[in-house]
């Protein structure tokens, strides 16, 4: 009768909360205190609203995940909550490279991940990609022979079809 | 008008009808208190501690159904306050809790008396503002009134710096709750209504499991009346009592960890658990995967987020019990209360194996006397309040409750120094009553203070102090399970505590004898007079039956056979 799974899943949360002031504490506050996990999370007012828009890739089982949702919509400022498994889903990431290295390739190989260089200074190149986060995870593990000075990820953003 | 949020918040509270706030005044809140001291349209009661504000706020909201009202100051007085707003929380008690707060010129310096409240309060109200313009302050505290009472009721804290109650602004409170984000669900699927009559139709063993949600609902009435119709057996909760008489025939007992064996064997055995305003707690529960192990389960709640959180749920119903039920009322036809004399019988087998029971083999009153006492000289005209430990279980298993609203305990939180102040709020607003509150040696210190609230305020309440020199149910829980050392539980050591009620202006009385406690009892009701009456009792007594900490319901520790009583 009791289901605990432990059957950890990869989980697309999107939020749509009032653009209020510690509205962010509130969902981070409710992750860390009930032992939910955040594996990223990204913020942007939406155009034209007095809302703003989360998403939150997250992990567990089907009852945490469940349990998340109903939480999220718990708290007052919450107005939506989608937790769909078709979600079209994008990230970005900016890796910074010494301008020493093979810039030919380094921008074949971005282009295969829909990016490019956008910044090339005196001694670094900076690439960016934009692309589903497992093809960034590649892109990442790809240019590791280029020796990547810095890299930032943006954390995912998804729109369900 | 134009007024300053200080005004703005006494015209608030007047017009939501509040009449007593229970607070304590201090440095950021003192405009508020300005403005109280020149009104009178509500009482203000001066509670000698800001945790007991709340647990008075608390124990009023309880009793009456209302929204309790606490005020206290920014820093140390809000910090105070936290235990009592948790509380709530885990009770889901309707209450306002506004707070003071330094200058907003001075938030974030770590200024004088300076504390994030609402970094504090968030992760235990149902919701919170910090107030940063007076404009805004009619539209949070009605949106506070709104949001503590509605859907599954909680505690709401309104944070005012004191710039605020001082700013001058347009006042006008003729408007309604415009919350977009909030709407909860009260009325359930009706097509889900009739499966789950149904089902109930269908079983061969039901079971009611009603929780603090029925109380909550003013739902009572409506359970009664479906109890009665179907003849379904009933269990309840801590939170629960009251909501059957304990005369009723199909009302078993409490269940969960100091349930009685009736009541834990018939969750065992049940197959259709109707679950209605509970939320599956781990001292109701027990072992999580043998619970109810081969039953269908009906929830009802308010609160989607209670519903398959820890237990499967095959008819979940999201809405207001008393709505639920009432709609669960028209459709019982198909039911036949007949069909469940068989699991009656069980049950009722069960009792006569194991009642709740004691033995009277002590020179030493025992606890569960005294319980049982108060309630054959008292019973249905006392409220009763308890802090928390093993009095506290034993009232629930011991005192013949009546009615919803009757009983007042803190359940979720488990707060030691809940009783006396909350039994303070629940004279306040029933003051017909005889207000008791059972308690330890020592949860009594632990808010003691409170003697004085209640001597200046001519609050009458009968603290019954169960003396065993112990911090009992963790002395029972060392006894059990760490091979009788009682690290640090013995409280041998104690104040007189007669002459400590009398030092405050109340009267005392400490007495070891049936006769004495008879006496005692009667002198304090007809005194009318705040009362400590100290009763020595056994100090070994354990709470039985017993689940231990994590085993299956059925897996009880159970009192020993004895011939006497």
């Amino acid at each position: 009768m009791t289901a605990n799974s432990d059957n950890s899943e990869r989980r697309v949360i999107s939020v749509i909360v009032v653009n209020e002031a510690s509205v962010l504490s509130r969902i981070t506050n409710l992750f860390s205190g009930r032992g939910y996990n955040i594996i990223s999370l990204t913020v942007a007012p939406i155009p034209d609203s007095k809302y703003s828009r989360l998403t939150i890739v997250t992990a567990g089982s089907v009852r945490v995940i469940e349990q998340i949702t109903k939480q999220l919509h718990k708290l007052i400022p919450v107005l939506r909550v989608y937790e769909h498994c078709d979600m079209v889903e994008k990230e970005m990431a900016l890796v910074k490279f010494p301008i020493t290295e093979n810039i030919t390739d380094i921008d074949t190989l971005c282009q295969a991940y829909n990016g490019k260089l956008v910044n090339v200074g005196e001694n670094v190149v900076i690439a960016m990609v934009t692309d589903e986060p497992h093809r960034v995870d590649n892109f990442l593990a790809t240019i590791k022979r280029y020796n990547p000075k810095e890299i930032v990820r943006s954390g995912a953003v998804a729109l369900e079809r | 008008m134009q007024i300053t949020g200080a005004q703005m918040v006494v015209e608030v509270l007047i017009a939501e009808g509040v009449d007593t706030v229970f607070g304590y005044p201090g440095g950021a809140i003192m405009n508020v208190y300005d403005e109280i001291y020149k009104q009178d349209g509500f009482q203000h009661i001066l509670t000698r501690h800001e945790q007991a504000a709340v647990h008075a706020a608390e124990g009023y909201a309880k009793a009456s159904g209302r929204v309790g009202v606490a005020m206290i100051t920014s820093g140390p007085g809000f910090t105070n306050a936290v235990t009592g707003i948790a509380d709530a929380y885990m009770d889901s008690v309707p209450m306002v809790v506004v707070s003071g707060q330094v200058p907003m010129s001075l938030i974030g310096t770590d200024g004088f008396q300076e504390i994030d409240a609402i970094g504090i309060s968030r992760p235990c109200t149902k919701h919170n503002y910090l107030v940063t313009d007076a404009k805004d302050l009619p539209r949070v505290l009605k949106e506070a009134f709104h949001i503590a009472s509605t859907g599954r009721p909680g505690p709401v804290h309104v944070d005012i710096p004191k710039d605020v109650t001082a700013q001058i602004e347009e006042y006008n409170y003729d408007f309604e709750v415009a919350l977009e984000t909030y709407k909860p669900h009260t009325k359930g699927n009706p097509r889900q209504v009739k499966k789950v009559m149904d089902a109930i139709a269908k079983a061969k063993r039901p079971l009611f499991y009603l929780g603090g949600g029925v109380i909550n609902a003013n739902a009572a009435e409506e359970v009664r009346a479906l109890v009665h119709k179907t003849k379904i057996p009933v269990v309840e909760t801590l939170m629960a009592r009251g909501t059957l008489s304990y005369d009723d025939k199909l009302l078993i007992s409490m269940l969960g960890m100091h349930g009685s064996y009736a009541a834990n064997m018939a969750m065992s055995e049940t197959d259709l658990v109707i679950g209605l305003g509970v939320r599956f707690d781990d001292r109701v529960t027990g072992k999580l995967s043998e619970f109810a192990k081969n039953a269908d389960v009906i929830h009802v709640d308010i609160d989607p987020a209670s519903i398959s959180k820890l237990v499967n749920t095959d008819y979940p119903i999201v809405g207001d019990v008393k709505t639920v039920v009432a709609s669960m009322l028209e459709h019982t036809e198909h039911i036949d209360p007949d069909n469940y004399e068989n699991w009656r019988e069980t049950i009722s087998n069960f009792d006569e194996l194991h009642p709740l029971a004691f033995h009277e083999d002590s020179d030493r009153l025992k606890p569960q006397w005294v319980i049982q006492r108060v309630g054959e000289l008292l019973g249905d005209s006392a409220n009763i309040t308890t802090d928390v430990g093993q009095h506290q279980m034993w009232a629930a298993q011991f005192y013949p409750f009546t009615r919803p609203r009757q009983w007042m305990t803190s359940g979720g939180l488990g707060t030691m120094g809940f009783g006396f102040p909350a039994a303070i709020g629940v004279k306040v607003a029933t003051p017909e009553k005889t207000s008791i509150n059972f308690t330890g040696d020592g949860s009594i210190l632990m808010n003691v203070q409170e003697l004085m609230t209640a001597v200046e305020k001519k609050i009458p309440v009968i603290n019954i102090i169960l003396n065993n020199n112990f911090l009992g149910m963790v002395r029972q829980w060392q006894t059990l399970f760490y091979e009788k050392r009682h690290s640090e539980t013995d409280l041998s050591v104690q104040p007189d505590f007669v002459k400590l009620s009398e030092a405050f202006g109340g009267i005392g009385y400490r007495v070891k004898t049936k006769e004495e406690f008879d006496a005692a009892l009667k002198d304090a009701v007809e005194k009318n007079v705040v009362a400590f009456i100290e009763v020595i009792v056994e100090r070994f007594e354990n709470v039985m039956p017993m689940v231990p900490s994590g085993g299956s319901l059925f897996n009880m520790m159970l009192l020993e056979k004895k011939e006497t009583k």
